[in-house]
């Protein structure tokens, strides 16, 4: 099938009806007359009631503990961006920390993203460990040129002697109702760069080991974080709670073991291939191997070979565009490393390509959904 | 200096120029100068692969960098080898880099006229994206500002960043001038107005008056200066120095106008765009800052027609020695292509780097390692 039809062969896929998308937490609009508004509410962590000392912690929750326990533990560490300070962040994931670290670790940039990511990376180029938040990635195109050509290569332009230890961290990839220009999926492109680190987080764990494993890197990383999962919860071990948690890079989480097929997937994609596949064992009885990739560079390709040899079927699934993507290069690989044990040709679901249109059912329709992902593996399964 | 380059007011000049110190300052502009003549005359031979030469500017680096702190941090353009020499790059440092061999502390992976000087002389690695390195300076001052918060004892220090009045319409000049000017950070943001912008005269760069006109839209005190009298160029940098750490630190912006004499780089004939005559009038001795510096000397009776000529061509002889022995010294080792893209070697790049020598030991013939230093064993 023609990869520029697949679109329409969505719609053809899902004649059954799509999974609602559930009222979203809606984009902070960044207007010159406007302060940003958070819409959704401001979920707390709570006691799970079980013994066993694991708690409910949204996603947001979790971001904002990473930064405060590495704002505590080292004084090197500072925060800068829109809105972090006295706003708690557009989508307040810096609450309460200006109240506790004061203006000199969280501080509030005016509008201009390659002026603060330029502090920022002179900051990390003369020895401080600057967490550089954006709005949403879509703003870090006006800075790009620094994140890549300055913070990415000074290491080695410099002849090693220059390293830039910043996080750089903010929503990326598919949001709600906010279309094309605030709904976009940059993974690919800070993925493609040597001298960066990128992470994807999907849960309240990931997030919060990612993040402080990015503060505490000597390298520069780039935290892809998303919107839609800010608010999300997600049960943390009493391990993950301490402040010495942190989770290594290049080590992909097997979320679900199974036989029949693997899917490997990222971020938000994660939640949902987990439905698909929850619904194929009911449906089908077969059994989907999940795997969250957490980094996209360093990629854990050994993760994904070893399960492709247990279930010789592979789906990728994620929200970027076509082209050039996370699962072309997932898909390359694959056909590197594992060929001689796929028993089909491998697959891949993406954000169509187009920019994401705004009309909910064209939205709908530019992103992998549950249904979707479900519909995809049983066509490769020949269910 | 008057245009007949005679202080009028010497009270006005700082106590601390002894006339020694002014001589060296006329040997490095001087040496900035023979060795931009040599270098673009080799790259003419194929020697490099590029260069770009700054006559017309060297009292602007040599005046501004003699009046900044040893310990202060710098950021620069690529224009900037007199910035490099006063602070004590050596003929050996630059002509290392040039001819990218192992000496070289940027390990021969840059092209020519990038240098690298944090740890020599404390100024960052040069880099070919234009403007990006102004708001890293807004970014090392507020590190030097944490700094003096949290150790008093230290001596207070400044960032300084050099920039071109073309790069000073790129977004990164903008947003820094306004970081550095809400977040008071101790930064001397020198801009250098040469007039040109490879092709682009001042003229169409903006239609405001220069860059000095944009420091008070960003609430930064700022202060433009002849930049062909290096005395001017000298009291404006220390005056914006002592400046910026008032109070706790602010930024400070200076517009030093002179004139690019030379071509923008060995990849340019300027020719195409301007006169000779309008050339050759900076390079007389009311405009050249050379020349100009010469006379001051020799009106102070410090200096002669005869030691000119025998200090030119010692500069000449050393440069062309220096270009000499750095040309045969060996390339970095191989291993420098695979290591500081991070902190730690990636497994990728070790398995990389282990096929790479499986390949070359395999194929010794068709690969020149020697000239590297370690040859193969250096991979």
């Amino acid at each position: 099938m023609s990869r520029l039809l697949r679109p329409a062969a969505r719609l053809a896929a899902s004649t059954r009806a799509f999974a609602k998308v559930p009222a979203a937490p809606s984009f902070a609009q960044r207007a010159a007359f406007a302060r940003p508004v958070v819409f959704g509410s401001f979920q707390c962590r709570s006691y799970a009631d079980n013994a066993s000392g694991v708690k409910e912690y949204t996603v947001r929750d979790a971001l904002n503990e990473a930064l405060a326990e590495e704002l505590e533990a080292n004084e090197k560490v500072f925060i800068l961006g829109e809105e972090v300070a006295q706003y708690n962040g557009a989508y307040k994931v810096t609450k309460g920390l200006l109240d506790r670290f004061g203006e000199k670790r969280v501080i509030d940039t005016p509008i201009t993203e390659s002026g603060f990511t330029g502090l920022a990376i002179g900051a990390a180029l003369s020895g401080l460990h600057p967490v550089c938040e954006f709005m949403t990635f879509n703003f870090a195109m006006q800075s790009i040129d620094q994140v890549i050509n300055s913070a990415a290569k000074t290491l080695y332009m410099s002849g090693g002697i220059q390293p830039c230890n910043i996080t750089f961290r903010g929503p990326n990839g598919f949001a709600s109702g906010v279309g094309a220009q605030h709904s976009q999926d940059f993974s690919a492109w800070y993925g493609s760069i040597p001298g960066l680190k990128v992470v994807t987080p999907w849960s309240a764990e990931d997030a919060k080991g990612l993040l402080k494993a990015a503060i505490r890197d000597p390298n520069p990383v780039v935290v892809l974080e998303n919107e839609l999962l800010y608010g999300q919860s997600f049960p943390m071990s009493e391990a993950a709670q301490k402040s010495d948690f942190v989770i290594p890079f290049g080590k992909a989480k097997i979320e679900r073991s199974g036989k029949d097929l693997t899917i490997v997937t990222l971020s938000r994609c994660v939640g949902q291939s987990l439905t698909a596949a929850e619904n194929l064992k009911k449906k089908h009885g077969i059994d989907v191997e999940v795997i969250n990739l957490r980094s996209i560079k360093p990629l854990d390709l050994e993760t994904i070979v070893q399960s492709i040899k247990k279930t010789h079927r592979l789906l990728v699934v994620e929200s970027g565009f076509p082209a050039y993507g996370v699962s072309s290069e997932i898909l390359a690989l694959t056909m590197e490393y594992a060929f001689d044990f796929l028993d089909a040709p491998a697959q891949r679901i993406t954000g169509a390509d187009v920019p994401t249109p705004y009309a909910q059912g064209l939205e709908e329709m530019s992103f992998p959904t549950e249904q979707l992902i479900e519909d995809y593996a049983a066509k490769l399964l020949r269910l | 200096m008057s245009s007949n380059n005679v202080i009028q007011d010497e009270s006005q000049l700082s106590a601390d120029i002894p006339n020694e110190q002014v001589l060296k300052w006329y040997q490095n502009m001087l040496t900035v100068n023979i060795m931009d003549s040599i270098m673009f005359e080799a790259q003419r031979h194929g020697r490099l692969s590029f260069y770009m030469v700054s006559a017309g500017e060297e009292a602007v680096m040599v005046g501004s960098a003699a009046a900044l702190a040893a310990k202060d941090v710098i950021t620069c353009q690529y224009r900037e080898h007199g910035v490099f020499l006063q602070r004590g790059f050596e003929l050996k440092d630059f002509m290392s880099q040039l001819t990218s061999n192992c000496n070289d502390p940027g390990k021969g992976r840059n092209m020519p006229v990038h240098y690298s000087g944090k740890d020599k002389v404390g100024v960052h690695a040069v880099a070919s994206t234009l403007g990006t390195q102004i708001p890293h300076a807004t970014g090392a001052a507020y590190a030097l500002k944490m700094e003096a918060l949290e150790d008093s004892t230290k001596e207070p220090r400044v960032a300084a960043c050099y920039f071109g009045e073309g790069a000073a319409s790129e977004g990164d000049f903008h947003g820094a001038l306004n970081m550095a000017a809400t977040q008071q950070c101790p930064v001397i943001f020198i801009c250098r107005n040469n007039g040109f912008a490879i092709s682009t005269p001042a003229s169409e760069q903006y239609r405001g008056d220069g860059i000095a006109s944009r420091g008070s839209g960003y609430g930064i005190e700022t202060l433009r200066v002849d930049g062909t009298d290096i005395f001017a160029v000298y009291e404006a940098t220390k005056a914006a120095r002592r400046k910026a750490l008032e109070d706790g630190g602010r930024p400070i912006l200076l517009e030093f106008m002179s004139y690019r004499i030379s071509h923008h780089s060995t990849s340019d004939d300027s020719s195409a765009y301007r006169s000779s005559e309008e050339v050759a009038q900076w390079k007389t001795p009311t405009n050249d800052p050379i020349a100009r510096l010469r006379q001051w000397l020799e009106h102070k009776q410090l200096w002669s027609e005869s030691k000119d000529n025998e200090t030119r061509t010692q500069i000449r002889k050393d440069v062309i020695q220096e270009l000499k022995l750095a040309e045969r010294e060996k390339k970095p080792a191989l291993s420098a292509i695979f290591s500081d893209v991070y902190a730690d070697l990636t497994e990728e790049a070790e398995a990389q780097r282990q096929e790479l020598k499986r390949i070359m030991s395999k194929y010794p013939q068709e690969y020149d390692f020697h000239q590297h230093v370690g040859g193969l064993g250096g991979l």
